[in-house]
């Protein structure tokens, strides 16, 4: 409840918010645009250096937006402490399911060749009678 | 007065200890448990949510190629017009106003104002509405017009720099009499076209035409454009769906919600409208999804 802030207080608060989201947003857009090459011809962010820049702004800006809309629209701000830490605690968790998906991803598409070879592999059929698997030696029989 | 000595009695020994907190009427983080509830369902969204984007990252780092979003996602309703990113813009801030709405509709429940909230409620709707509706065109574009389905996926990019050929192998030459070639990383989007079938029929397929690449390990090979990674029409229309459901889910509550404000079921409670304030945090939790949608699909 944000019942500490007067009825013009929170008016101004909604307005502010309104205009953060908004310019970010456009902002956002607009460097979107440019970094892939629609605004100056010819001037592109598509690898390197400038696409992790890039990627990295872009990130810090949703991350922004989500911690506004958290902490003043759903009112986390006045909540009590334990309750945002419950909230926003269990969340860290994804840190470790980005790193750890990305990198499988990325493993996985490093050795596409690899995995098409394997699964377009014949096995040669073991030769009849001989026991197939693995046994243990002192039971190894023929 | 048994029945006083008994609570004094009680009184005397919980005093100060944990035994008072299971009377019951003491709010465990000070928030109802209806609200709190909400909260740590939208926490467990929240999980789902990132499940299904950290998925779409897997998998676009896993493919050699994957479609651009400002190649894709470049059509604005009634205008012919490439006009990159800008609907998904209009989308975006369609749900900014009527998470704004939202805020004020909680904000006059706050102070018992019954028409404040049913009038915020009923922008915060029609907000609702028209993202889905631009959903609904979106969608359209990309089913009807451009053939991407959840297992067909028609945008692709060139692998590597090269030469467009002509169906009997010689190099293609643009209008100019430029020869038609192409550069590594290149969008393209195949069409349908109809292909006589030998029994006499026509089929529709997707046109790709032939071309030899001139650069890097694939210098001096041919082959045709490919379809690009299937996975993503799967992700796209998976996860937008999911959150377009969410919206759907999100405007009807409303609307059942504005309804009984407007006939006074919540004024009779004298809570401050806490319902309000409790599909408030929903309806911003839907806004909030957004932003992480907008950021994986349309601006990375």
């Amino acid at each position: 409840m944000a019942g500490h802030q007067t009825y013009e207080e929170q008016k101004a608060l909604v307005f502010r918010g309104l205009m953060i989201l908004g310019v970010i947003t456009i902002v956002e857009v607009i460097i979107a645009l440019f970094a892939k090459g629609h605004i100056i011809h010819g001037v592109k962010f598509s690898e390197g250096f400038g696409h992790y820049l890039y990627m990295l702004l872009m990130i810090g800006f949703s991350l922004f937006k989500a911690y506004f809309i958290i902490f003043f629209f759903m009112h986390m701000a006045y909540e009590v402490r334990g309750l945002m830490l419950s909230v926003l605690l269990p969340t860290t968790l994804l840190i470790w399911a980005i790193i750890a998906f990305f990198q499988e991803g990325s493993s996985w598409g490093a050795r596409r060749e690899q995995i098409k070879e394997k699964d377009e592999e014949v096995v040669k059929p073991a030769p009849a009678g001989k026991p197939q698997g693995y046994l243990l030696p002192g039971i190894m029989k023929g | 007065m048994a029945e006083t000595s008994v609570s004094h009695a009680h009184e005397a020994h919980g005093h100060g200890d944990d035994t008072q907190l299971w009377e019951g009427g003491k709010e465990p983080f000070k928030a109802s448990y209806g609200k709190l509830m909400m909260w740590y369902f939208l926490v467990s969204d929240a999980f789902t949510f990132a499940g299904f984007l950290i998925a779409y990252g897997a998998l676009r780092f896993s493919m050699p190629t994957w479609p651009e979003p400002d190649f894709v996602f470049a059509s604005f309703p009634f205008v012919k017009a490439h006009w990159p990113l800008i609907f998904v813009t209009f989308m975006t801030f369609v749900l900014i106003f009527s998470s704004v709405t939202m805020v004020r509709a909680v904000q006059e429940g706050h102070r018992e104002n019954q028409r404040g909230v049913v009038f915020w409620m009923f922008l915060t709707i029609l907000g609702g509405a028209t993202f889905l509706g631009s959903q609904a065109y979106e969608w359209t574009t990309l089913i009807v017009h451009e053939n991407v389905t959840v297992s067909q996926n028609p945008f692709g990019r060139h692998i590597a720099d090269g030469i467009y050929l002509n169906e009997d192998g010689t190099e293609a030459k643009k209008t100019d009499g430029a020869p038609d070639t192409f550069v590594k990383g290149e969008s393209y989007l195949l069409h349908m076209h109809t292909v006589a079938q030998k029994d006499g029929t026509v089929k529709e397929e997707l046109a790709q035409r032939k071309l030899k690449y001139t650069t890097g390990a694939y210098a001096g090979q041919t082959g045709v454009q490919e379809l690009g990674p299937k996975a993503f029409g799967a992700l796209f229309f998976f996860i937008t769906g999911f959150h377009g459901f969410h919206v759907f889910s999100g405007v009807l509550f409303l609307t059942i919600i504005m309804i009984n404000a407007g006939s006074g079921v919540y004024a009779a409670r004298r809570n401050g409208y806490e319902m309000v304030e409790k599909i408030g945090l929903y309806w911003h939790f839907v806004d909030l999804v957004w932003v992480f949608v907008f950021l994986v699909f349309y601006l990375l």
